[in-house]
């Protein structure tokens, strides 16, 4: 087949900057190890209390090593549940120092939701039978919006929560 | 090249289409000005009604409803035009048209009583009332109809004309419908077998990652479908409206087989934040996506080479003098013209989509929505709006006057201002991260949702433009169609230029890009399918009473 000559620069030029293009996000992903959560780790979605991370009393905010927290939270029609507070109230807000890093955990009881800090790359579907995981480095301070982007419902605009790093 | 006159009866059929086109655009209107409406924060849906029912009847009617009834219409008299149809085609045509309104009728019917606020993607475990699915498949196999009158109507004139080439844009029409049922398979399986019996209580659960899956196995072919429909009046139509000819017939079927080719093996991109899916896989499927650069690059090449050729022809010399020369004040140019315009801004905007790590920032926030405003609402209907221009008036025997055509252009500014103020806002506010398929919210109450709620203001100023421009390509629908002085408006198909190149055979070896076709599909999805499977949780019970069902 002909191909005109300017096509042929164009293409190749084209095609240059789309292998280059592929070769940074896949070193970025295999090298770096910077892919989008992926956890192949079902759970049994009418009973998550099985798994040990997500029973009531292990819910919320732990930290694990110096700087390192792990955040277990189930999410349903229409809530997060961030586990409770001393005083036995739900807690709304999940509080960790800048620089932390923090590993979210979550699955979901009932239908699809999202799960994601807003203004960041943490950013999750959250499956009934699985378990979503994502870690991440808090590098600003500021109190940021937990919005659920997955459209799970007629009170789906009503379902979020705050993670505030001070 | 032989082109066929349209009879009455066909051009009937090609416009019931259009009717059903034309009135979905103003319901579905209707409906995203309500949402932008809704989103200000300033108003409140009238009787109760839910958000989610108006954005599943806007996401329906539009993404769905209206995309394909325009498409296999369109694509209907492209094949009239240039392979003819017999008087049994006619009639499948037309068994076509029906299974699909009916299917439309009964979905629309259970979104409007509020029994499928699942929204057009209806995601399990959120269970519809079962005749939402029925109606859905319903649409899906109408167009199946269609699509099978197609590849017929290309088969019995090859037999007729031995040895000689198909006319390119039938061959178009051929690639695009053998994607499409393709990729239809998929989520014809998923309602057919998982879905309907899971939704009547046959079945006690379903799997919620398995339906996905297969939902966006379909899910990215039907942008693809969309959009082949505005590249064949690209390629073949626009050349001749402007006064020049066709740039190159190998190089325009090509670039259709390779979107054949990478158009269904990429559904992953949709799917990167998914728990359960290998990011290996995810990856894979990522560089496939891209593969999609290379026939844009050179459809990109081809409409500019045409519009240079044509205006050096008509004299002008200097380096871009020849940009002027082009026919600015024909809608039928300028409407699709301002189209691939908001392709360059949407085209980039779906590299960043499809990145494996950048997808986080922006997935599902209400970036996407802007995004496919500009592809879909913005290049793909303006480019229809310029084909309807054309079409209408040629199915009805009148003719598209000065006057009208002077209101196409003030539709097409209108559309052009509208979109860029709802979807630029639109980006913004999805990387500060306001979600998308949101009703009114201030959540928390924080910094980021007070930003939120300016740019929800602006989203509402682009939407009520926006809808002053449907209102106006109502008014001109209506003129074309019943009004306007009666006369003879060309189909306007380019030709080669006379000492063309030949088109190489192996552009027509059907089994050879079938056959790629297929294996790329299966090299990118049997693996991972097979661990969605194995891999599979306890099974999803449906759910009612999230979307209002009680
Ligand atoms: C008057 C013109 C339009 C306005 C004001 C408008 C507005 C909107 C808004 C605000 C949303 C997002 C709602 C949300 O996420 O909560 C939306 C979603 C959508 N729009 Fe439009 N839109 C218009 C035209 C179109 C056109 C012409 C098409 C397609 C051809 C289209 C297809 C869609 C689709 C498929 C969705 C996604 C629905 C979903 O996420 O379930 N829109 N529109
Ligand atoms: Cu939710
Ligand atoms: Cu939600």
């Amino acid at each position: 087949m002909h191909l005109h000559k300017y096509e042929k620069v164009w293409l190749v030029f084209g095609l240059g900057s789309l292998v280059l293009f592929l070769l940074i996000i896949g070193f970025a992903a295999f090298w770096k190890g910077t892919h989008p959560q992926s956890h192949i780790e079902t759970i049994d979605p009418q009973n998550v209390e099985a798994n040990e991370s997500f029973q009531p009393e292990n819910l919320g905010l732990t930290e694990v090593a110096d700087g390192k927290y792990v955040v277990n939270m189930v999410a349903s029609a229409f809530n997060y549940d961030f586990g409770k507070e001393d005083d036995g109230t739900a807690t709304k807000t999940i509080r960790v120092p800048k620089g932390s890093t923090v590993l979210f955990q979550i699955t979901s009881k009932d239908v699809v939701h999202g799960f994601q800090v807003a203004g960041t790359n943490v950013n999750m579907m959250v499956e009934p039978g699985h378990i979503s995981r994502f870690e991440a480095v808090m590098k600003n301070s500021g109190e940021f919006t937990v919005v659920c982007n997955e459209y799970c419902g007629i009170g789906h605009h009503l379902m979020f929560g705050t993670v505030e790093v001070y | 090249m032989e082109l066929f006159n349209f009879s009455k009866k066909e051009s009937r059929l090609y416009m019931a289409f259009m009717h059903v086109t034309f009135i979905s655009l103003l319901v579905g209107g209707l409906m995203g000005l309500l949402q932008t409406l809704v989103r200000s924060g300033k108003y409140t849906l009238p009787f109760n009604i839910d958000y989610y029912t108006i954005l599943t009847t806007h996401g329906v009617v539009l993404g769905l409803v209206l995309t394909t009834f325009f498409i296999v219409g369109f694509q209907f008299s492209l094949m009239g035009k240039t392979v003819g149809i017999s008087g049994k085609q006619l009639k499948w045509g037309w068994i076509s048209f029906w299974v699909m309104l009916v299917g439309t009728v009964l979905s629309a019917w259970m979104i409007l009583t509020g029994e499928a606020s699942v929204l057009y993607t209806f995601y399990t475990p959120l269970r519809a009332h079962p005749v939402f699915y029925i109606g859905l498949a319903m649409v899906i196999i109408g167009s199946w109809i269609a699509a099978f009158v197609n590849f017929r109507q290309l088969y019995v004139w090859k037999k007729a004309h031995k040895g000689e080439k198909s006319p390119l844009l039938a061959f178009m029409v051929v690639i695009n419908m053998i994607m499409w049922v393709v990729a239809s398979l998929g989520v014809a399986y998923s309602v057919v077998v998982l879905i309907l019996p899971w939704s009547l209580g046959y079945v006690a659960t379903v799997n919620v990652l398995l339906t996905r899956t297969l939902f966006w196995y379909f899910g990215h072919p039907l942008v693809y479908f969309w959009l082949l429909p505005a590249y064949m009046a690209w390629y073949a139509i626009i050349p001749k409206i402007i006064g020049g000819k066709l740039f190159s017939d190998s190089l325009a079927r090509l670039a259709f087989i390779l979107l054949l080719m990478f158009s269904i093996p990429v559904g992953f991109h949709h799917q990167l934040t998914e728990p359960g899916i290998d990011p290996t896989w995810k990856f894979i499927q990522v560089v496939l996506t891209f593969m999609v650069v290379i026939p844009s690059l050179m459809t990109a090449f081809s409409l500019f080479a045409t519009f240079e050729i044509t205006g050096r022809k008509k004299g002008y010399t200097s380096l871009f003098g020849w940009f002027k020369k082009l026919p600015w004040k024909d809608v039928r140019f300028l409407a699709p013209f301002v189209g691939m315009a908001a392709f360059i801004p949407g085209g980039a905007g779906g590299i960043i989509n499809a990145s494996h790590q950048v997808n986080s920032l922006v997935h599902n926030t209400i970036w996407i929505t802007g995004h496919f405003h500009l592809t879909v609402a913005t290049t793909v209907i303006l480019t229809f709006f310029g084909i309807a221009y054309w079409l209408i008036p040629h199915l009805t025997g009148r003719r598209l006057t000065p006057r009208l055509n002077k209101l196409g252009i003030i539709q097409t500014f209108i559309w052009a201002i509208g979109m860029t103020i709802m979807s630029t806002s639109m980006h913004i506010q999805g990387l500060i991260g306001g979600p998308r398929r949101s009703a009114f919210s201030e959540y928390a109450g924080g910094d980021q949702v007070s930003t939120w709620i300016s740019y929800q203001l602006s989203q509402a100023v682009g939407g009520t433009i926006l809808f002053i421009g449907i209102l106006l390509m109502f008014y001109i629908f209506i003129q074309l169609a019943f009004f306007a002085p009666r006369g003879y408006e060309e189909y306007p198909i380019a030709e080669e230029e006379p000492d063309a190149e030949k088109t190489p055979k192996i552009l027509e070896n059907w089994y050879l890009w079938i056959g790629i076709t297929i294996a790329l599909i299966l090299f990118a999805y049997t693996i991972p399918m097979i661990d969605i499977i194995k891999h599979s949780p306890p099974g999803s019970i449906p759910f009612d009473w999230p979307i209002g069902r009680s």
